[in-house]
C-alpha cells in the first residue's frame, strides 16, 4: 500500500471535504498537452490525478472518452509514454494514479509494470476490467512495489461480492454510481448512495464515487456521503470543445475549481 | 489428452478463458451461469430445445458425401455436415435458440447481439421473433455494407440494427458496443454472444448449444463409414462451428481436429485474421486467449474477405487446444478460400458461405496430405446467399442486363 493515497484522504477528511479525483487520458490531445492539462487540474485543486492509459477497445467508456483515447493513440501514446507522463506530473501536490484496462498491463508484464510505475512516482492503479478472481499476479506485484490497487464495486454487486472486492483493494474503493459506461450525466445514479452505504459495512477504506459526475453541484451532493468524487468525461468534454490549448487549459481550470468548491462539505 | 476434454474448470481452459469484465457485469454473468446450469438438467428445458431443433431449425442436418469435390482433395472421402440447410442458413441458429430460451428462463424481455457476417444477428432476430422478445443487433458499419442482405433480413424480422462506426467498424467494435449496451440495460437484457468467446460462462454455453453438430455428425459418419473420420475440419472465426463439431471427437485421439482461420491478403502482408499464426496470448472482450495485438497490447485490426472470420480474437478453448497440440490451426488466404468457394459451387451444386469456404480450402490441403484412404468430415457451417455480391465482384461476374447487384463497397 502506498502512503500517498492515505495521506490524501486523511487531509481531505480533516478539512471536511471529499477528495477530488480528476481523470484524463495520457496523450490527449498530445502527450505534452496532456501533462499541461493535468498539472492545471492540480493547480485548480484536484487532489489526485487519474492518468488514463489509452486502449484500443475501451468497453467501459462512453463517446467522450472513446474519442479522447483514439486521439491519444493516434498521437503515439504508448505505455512508455504514459509512464513518462506520470513521471512529469506534479506528484508533490497530488496523488498520481493510472487507470488501465488489463491487456496493456499484462502485455507490458505485470511485475515490470508495477516496478516501472513505482519508479515513475505513480501511487496506484485502477483496473476497470479486472476483478480480484483474475488478479493473482497483480496482487503480488502491487504489494511488492507499494502501489495501491483499486477495484470497483457496482450497484449490481451483491454484499458477498463487495466483501471479496474490498478485501483485495487498497487505497480506496471505486464505487461506480450507475450501471453504465463513463459519460457526463444530468443526474448521478440514484443507487450510488446506497452502494456507498453497503460498501461501508464491509470496509474502513475510503470510498470514492465515479461515473456521471460533471458539475460542482453534483460533486457537492456526492461529497455528502462519500470520501472522494471522480470526474472524467466532463474534463474531456471541455477540452474537446475548446478551440486551442490555452482555451482548454482555462476551461479545465474553471471546471476543476468549481468541482473543488463542490467537494467542500461546508460550502454551499 | 483427457485434461483437454474436461473443458472449463471454473471458466478456464488451462491459462485461457476467465472473466475480464467490469464488476457491474459480474452479477449478470453469475445469474446466467446459474440459469444455464439449472436449465441443462431440467427435462422440460431440454425437451423444448430438442423440439425446436427438430420442428423449427430442421435438425438433424444431413451429412452429404461430396465425391466430385473430393476429387480435388487428394481423392479422400469427404463428408459435409450440412449446417447450411438449417433455418436461417447457418449453424448460428443452434446457439441463438438455446440462448433465447435461457433469456426467457431468466425472465428477461430483450436480447442484444453482435454480428459480423450477419448470420448470428439474423439467427438472434429470428429467435426473438419466435419467442416474442425485443432484439437489437450491433454490426460494424463496414459489415453492414458487405452483408447488406442480412441487414434487411434482421429488419424484416423486427430487430433494430445499430451500425457501429467506432474503430475498425467490424465485429470487434460491434462487440464493444454490445457490451456497453449490456452494462446499461442488464436488468432486462440478455446479451446473446454469438461465438465461443467472451467472459465465462459464454464459451461453455455456446459450445453446449453447438455440440449438437458434433453429436449428430459422429453418429452419421459411423453409419456411413462404419468408422470415425481421420480428420474433422472447420473454419474458425470466434470458433463456434468448429467447437460444435470438435466437441464430438475431442476424446477420440485418432481423429485430427483441424481449424482454418482467415489469412486475408496473406499472413506476411499483415492484413489477415490469423490469430494463431501471428497473434499472441492476451485479453480481449473478457477472456484470455490468442489475440492480434501490438507490442503494447493494443488490438490490431483484422482483415478478411469474410466478415464472419474478420475478428482479432478467438475462443479460449481453441487457444488451449492449440497449445496442447490437440488441434491444429492454419491460415487460408482470401484467394484460396474463393477458389474453394467456386469449386464447391460447381462440383456439388452447393454455394457455401465465404467463412465456410476457408474450411473447404483446408479440406483440399488435408486430403492431399492424408491421401485417398482418408475420411474427412467438414462442417459446412453456412450457405452463401449473403455473399453473392462479394463473390460476383471477386470473380468479375457482371449481372445480366437489367439486373442490379447493388450492395457492396
Ligand atoms: C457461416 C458461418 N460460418 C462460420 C462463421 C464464424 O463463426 P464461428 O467461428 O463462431 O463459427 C460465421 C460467422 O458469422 C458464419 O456466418
Amino acid at each position: 500500500m502506498s502512503r500517498r493515497l492515505s495521506e490524501v484522504f486523511a487531509q481531505t477528511k480533516s478539512a471536511d471535504r471529499a477528495a477530488l479525483i480528476g481523470y484524463l487520458p495520457a496523450g490527449f490531445p498530445t502527450p505534452d498537452a496532456s501533462i499541461e492539462l493535468m498539472n492545471a487540474m492540480i493547480d485548480a485543486g484536484v487532489d489526485a490525478i487519474e492518468v488514463g492509459l489509452p486502449y484500443s477497445d475501451p468497453l467501459m467508456d462512453g463517446a467522450d472518452i472513446q474519442f479522447a483515447v483514439d486521439a491519444a493513440l493516434s498521437a503515439g501514446t504508448t505505455t512508455d509514454v504514459v509512464l513518462d507522463v506520470v513521471r512529469r506530473l506534479d506528484g508533490e501536490r497530488a496523488a498520481i494514479l493510472v487507470m488501465s484496462y488489463w491487456n496493456p498491463i499484462e502485455r507490458y508484464g505485470v511485475e515490470r509494470f508495477a516496478v516501472a510505475l513505482a519508479a515513475a512516482g505513480g501511487n496506484g492503479v485502477i483496473t476497470p476490467d479486472l476483478t480480484p478472481e483474475e488478479a493473482g499476479p497483480w496482487l503480488a506485484a502491487t504489494k511488492a512495489n507499494e502501489i495501491d490497487r483499486i477495484f470497483l464495486v457496482a450497484p449490481s454487486s451483491t454484499d458477498d461480492r463487495i466483501v471479496t472486492v474490498v478485501k483485495n483493494t487498497s487505497g480506496f474503493v471505486y464505487a461506480a454510481s450507475t450501471m453504465g459506461v463513463t459519460g457526463a450525466r444530468s443526474q448521478v445514479g440514484a443507487g450510488a448512495q446506497g452502494l456507498v452505504a453497503r460498501a461501508r459495512l464491509a470496509t474502513d477504506l475510503p470510498i470514492a464515487v465515479g461515473l456521471g459526475v460533471s458539475t460542482g453541484a453534483q460533486a457537492h451532493e456526492v461529497a455528502a456521503y462519500s470520501d472522494g468524487v471522480i470526474v472524467g468525461s466532463a474534463f474531456v468534454r471541455c477540452i474537446r470543445q475548446a478551440v486551442d490549448l490555452p482555451a482548454a487549459l482555462a476551461a479545465v481550470r474553471t471546471l476543476a475549481g468549481e468541482l473543488a468548491e463542490g467537494v467542500n462539505r461546508r460550502a454551499g | 489428452m483427457t485434461t483437454v476434454s474436461t473443458a472449463a474448470v471454473s471458466g478456464h481452459y488451462g491459462p485461457y478463458g476467465g472473466r475480464f469484465v467490469p464488476e457491474a457485469l459480474t452479477a449478470a454473468l453469475d445469474e446466467l451461469d446459474a440459469a444455464f446450469r439449472s436449465a441443462i438438467v431440467d427435462p422440460s428445458f431440454i425437451d423444448r430445445l430438442t423440439e425446436l431443433e427438430r420442428s423449427y431449425t430442421g435438425r438433424p442436418s444431413p451429412l452429404t458425401r461430396a465425391d466430385r469435390f473430393a476429387a480435388h482433395c487428394g481423392g479422400a472421402r469427404v463428408y459435409l455436415k450440412r449446417e447450411d440447410l438449417n433455418h436461417t442458413g447457418s449453424h448460428k441458429i443452434n446457439n441463438a435458440i438455446g440462448q433465447a430460451l435461457l433469456t426467457q428462463r431468466m425472465g428477461k424481455t430483450r436480447m442484444i447481439a453482435e454480428t459480423g457476417a450477419g448470420q448470428h444477428g439474423v439467427a438472434t432476430a429470428t429467435a426473438a421473433a419466435l419467442l416474442g422478445l425485443e432484439c437489437t443487433v450491433f454490426m460494424g458499419e463496414e459489415d453492414t455494407r458487405r452483408q447488406a442482405l442480412n441487414v434487411v433480413r434482421m429488419q424484416l424480422l423486427g430487430a433494430e440494427v445499430f451500425s457501429v462506426t467506432a474503430g475498425s467498424r467490424t465485429l470487434k467494435d460491434a462487440i464493444n458496443e454490445a457490451m456497453r449496451d449490456w452494462v446499461s440495460t442488464v436488468e432486462r437484457t440478455h446479451y446473446v454472444l454469438g461465438t465461443v468467446t467472451g467472459p465465462a460462462p459464454f464459451p461453455e454455453i455456446v459450445r453446449y448449444f453447438q455440440s449438437v453438430v458434433g453429436r449428430e455428425a459422429r453418429k452419421q459418419i459411423q453409419e456411413a463409414e462404419g468408422r470415425l473420420p481421420d480428420a474433422v475440419i472447420a473454419c474458425v472465426g470466434g470458433g463456434s462451428n468448429a467447437m460444435g463439431l470438435f466437441s464430438g471427437f475431442i476424446d477420440d485421439p485418432s481423429v485430427q481436429l483441424r481449424g482454418y482461420e482467415a489469412g486475408g491478403d496473406g499472413v506476411e502482408t499483415g492484413r489477415h485474421a490469423a490469430r494463431f499464426a501471428a497473434g499472441s496470448p492476451g485479453v480481449l472482450h473478457g477472456t484470455r486467449t490468442y489475440v492480434m495485438q501490438d507490442e503494447w497490447g493494443q488490438t490490431i485490426a483484422s482483415h478478411s474477405i469474410s466478415a464472419g472470420l474478420d475478428y482479432p480474437g478467438v475462443g479460449p478453448e481453441h487457444s488451449w487446444l492449440h497449445d496442447t497440440g490437440r488441434a491444429t490451426y492454419e491460415p487460408i488466404n482470401d484467394a484460396e478460400a474463393m477458389e474453394a468457394f467456386a469449386l464447391l459451387s460447381r462440383t456439388e451444386g452447393i454455394i457455401p458461405a465465404i467463412e465456410t469456404a476457408h474450411a473447404l480450402a483446408g479440406a483440399m490441403r488435408v486430403g492431399r496430405e492424408l491421401g485417398s484412404d482418408a475420411v474427412l468430415l467438414l462442417n459446412l457451417s453456412g450457405r452463401g446467399d449473403k455473399d453473392v455480391a462479394t463473390a460476383a465482384r471477386w470473380f468479375g461476374i457482371g449481372a445480366p442486363e437489367g439486373i442490379e447487384i447493388s450492395e457492396g463497397r
